[in-house]
């Protein structure tokens, strides 16, 4: 459905280089989800394939048409929604409906059953002005705009940046459904939490893929076991674990430190808090814990 | 095609939903016209004089009378002594004095010639020049009335037409070139900044990921804005018909027909600086300061193009406004069809296909 072979894009003349030799292939009717940070390229890869910009290397395709030279074909086809809200703010909410149902020569009620789940949320503000709208609400707007003329590939960038919660959790759902109806999604996004909710995803950074798999897969595939520890001060704490000679590797994590140990040896886990207890450090838990993609990340990037 | 007109009616919503945009396109037009056709005008109305009289007698007081009642001055005071002029001068209360030596009248009959002095405040030298044309039109008319009681031998009379605008009014000169600027400046900034602000906005971004032709952008932007622009020509030419009492001598469809090929080669401007820059500021500056001075300086109706340097008046010649001026006036106040601005209407058409196909070719379908 949507493949990509060693595609690089360069800006300023070639002193930046925002992606570099990127390759993976999205399958049909499959939710697959581009991870990183600002800035690692995932918007530069959605507008080559959404032939807005063109490669400075490689070949890329959507449903088998070449990304330069089939444009015209691809923009018929594919439906798009950029990382900004990019929708008319002084419409109304049915009036860019509207206005985008025609623009694909069709009409909002030839394909309703497409969006008519998300839509009914928000039709209850079908005349208020998409400038008005909640960043929820706008993000529902807007795909649903891009779903209008029922393309078979979607492509989602950052949709749920600047998203509460509550909102992107039902916008998840509402990808799901759509997978369900048989659309290829590429979505984006920086929230390393909301990997495990694609069936396949590419981890990006710095403009290439470090691992491309199975959310689970690439879970599997941490290289050593990983452990949470707690102190009472916690800052002192990193800076600590960072002396051990028996810590490889830790960084800080929600309420825990995340740490992996150079050797698995079970006493090296015991050493190390009788080491931070002669440190001073009080309350002190540890326990060993499944990675979650965002280790998965650290540690790639590490590489 | 009903993508297109959807497009269209899109187009109008921005325009009626921003009232700023709103205001400009309107508010501006009149107040333009307004300004030029009453507040800056180079006629000359009530100007202060005074008048130190040393004769004192019948010729001198029909001249002062004269003087006096015309709608041009306004009889300030009547001295006693010239050398209260300068002070006078000085103190800015009048803008001219005429002094009647003694013995006027008596040397005009026995002499069959006197003097009157004249006096201007040159410092504006135009308002001076024009202040004693004034005076020796009132005067040579006080003699005609003269001669014809007494009898000489002969004597030679320049009988002056002003032909098309015989009371030589402002109005007249201002109202066809704020039409131009008017409609070059509004068709230019509103559309220059239209497709920029889908570029801003990111809206662009979806139009081009879309099967919509990019050209049809492009023309369906430019509709509104010359169906509005046709409204607001409308308006100035009423405004100017019965507010400022413009003459209308020739073809209407004529005159409509010119200036939509002039709102043409405005829209096709602005979607040329459209085209080429990236945000509403430039594209706006770019507009105003690109449009503006020019279209004021080169039009010709606030300084004559034929008094400027040969350089000068060469670079008028890509200013569209100048040729539409030159349209309008013939139009309007002589009654000229149009084999007599043909020559004209082949430039503005040249330039609006110039414009038109860089526009075009400078429109990206894609984002870089």
């Amino acid at each position: 459905m949507v493949t990509l072979q060693n595609i690089s894009k360069t800006y300023n003349k070639g002193a930046i280089k925002a992606v570099d030799q990127v390759s993976f292939k999205v399958k049909k009717g499959e939710l697959f989800g581009l991870i990183g940070p600002d800035g690692a390229g995932k918007t530069s890869i959605f507008r080559m394939l959404t032939t807005l910009l063109i490669p400075d290397g490689g070949v890329a395709s959507v449903n088998g048409l070449d990304v330069v030279t089939g444009y015209k074909e691809i923009r018929k086809q594919v439906g798009y929604m950029p990382g900004k809200f990019s929708l008319y703010q002084d419409l109304t909410v049915e009036e860019n409906l509207n206005f985008f149902a025609t623009l694909f020569n069709t009409t909002v009620q030839e394909n309703y059953d497409l969006i008519k789940e998300i839509y009914v949320q928000i039709e209850p503000f079908k005349t208020r002005r998409a400038g008005k709208l909640s960043g929820g609400m706008k993000q529902k707007l807007a795909l649903c705009c891009a779903l209008i003329h029922r393309p078979t590939v979607l492509f989602l960038d950052e949709p749920t940046t600047g998203v509460d919660t509550v909102s992107r959790k039902e916008f998840w759902d509402m990808l799901k459904r759509l997978k369900d109806q048989g659309i290829t999604i590429l979505v984006s996004t920086p929230y390393m939490d909301e990997a495990t909710l694609c069936e396949r995803i590419a981890l990006i950074q710095g403009g290439k893929i470090m691992s491309i798999d199975t959310p689970e897969a690439i879970i599997k595939s941490y290289p050593s076991p990983l452990f949470a520890v707690k102190s009472s001060k916690m800052s002192v704490l990193l800076e600590d674990l960072r002396k051990q000679d028996q810590v490889k590797s830790s960084f800080a994590f929600g309420e825990f430190h995340h740490l992996t140990f150079k050797e698995n040896l079970p006493e090296n886990q015991q050493s190390l808090l009788n080491d931070l207890e002669k440190l001073g450090h009080t309350c002190l838990e540890m326990k060993e814990i499944t990675p979650t993609i965002e280790d998965c990340f650290i540690q790639l990037m590490s590489h | 095609m009903k993508q297109f007109f959807t497009f269209v009616k899109k187009e109008f919503y921005h325009v009626f939903r921003d009232r700023k945009t709103l205001l400009m396109l309107f508010g501006l037009p009149i107040a333009q016209i307004m300004l030029f056709g009453f507040a800056l005008t180079n006629e000359i109305k009530d100007s202060k004089i005074m008048v130190v009289d040393y004769a004192n007698d019948s010729a001198s007081k029909e001249i002062i009378q004269k003087l006096a009642a015309s709608d041009q001055f306004e009889l300030q005071k009547s001295l006693m002594s010239h050398r209260e002029i300068e002070a006078a001068f000085k103190q800015g209360i009048v803008n001219l004095a005429v002094v009647f030596p003694a013995n006027f009248n008596s040397d005009l009959l026995s002499q069959n010639s006197a003097q009157i002095q004249v006096i201007a405040d040159a410092s504006d030298p135009n308002k001076a020049n024009s202040l004693t044309n004034y005076v020796n039109n009132i005067v040579r008319d006080y003699q005609q009335e003269r001669v014809n009681e007494s009898q000489l031998p002969y004597q030679i009379q320049a009988e002056i037409r002003m032909l098309y605008n015989p009371e030589l009014k402002g109005a007249t000169n201002f109202v066809p070139g704020v039409m131009a600027l008017v409609l070059v400046l509004v068709c230019v900034l509103m559309t220059s900044i239209s497709i920029v602000r889908e570029k801003e906005n990111g809206t662009m971004e979806i139009l081009l990921v879309s099967p919509f032709n990019p050209f049809l952008v492009i023309i369906s932007k430019a509709v509104p804005y010359f169906v509005l622009s046709l409204i607001n020509l409308t308006v100035i030419l009423l405004l100017s018909i019965f507010l400022m009492e413009m003459p209308f001598e020739g073809s209407l469809l004529l005159f409509y027909a010119e200036s939509s090929l002039l709102i043409i080669a405005a829209l096709s401007l602005g979607l040329l600086i459209s085209n080429s820059t990236d945000s509403q500021q430039t594209a706006m500056l770019l507009a105003l300061m690109g449009m503006m001075i020019p279209t004021m300086l080169f039009t010709g109706f606030m300084f004559p193009i034929e008094n400027m340097p040969v350089p000068l008046r060469i670079i008028s010649n890509v200013v569209p406004s100048k040729w539409y001026y030159i349209i309008v006036k013939s139009i309007m106040i002589k009654g000229l069809g149009f084999s007599a601005i043909w020559k004209e209407t082949l430039v503005l058409v040249g330039m609006t296909a110039f414009f038109l196909f860089v526009s075009f070719k400078k429109f990206k379908i894609r984002l870089a």
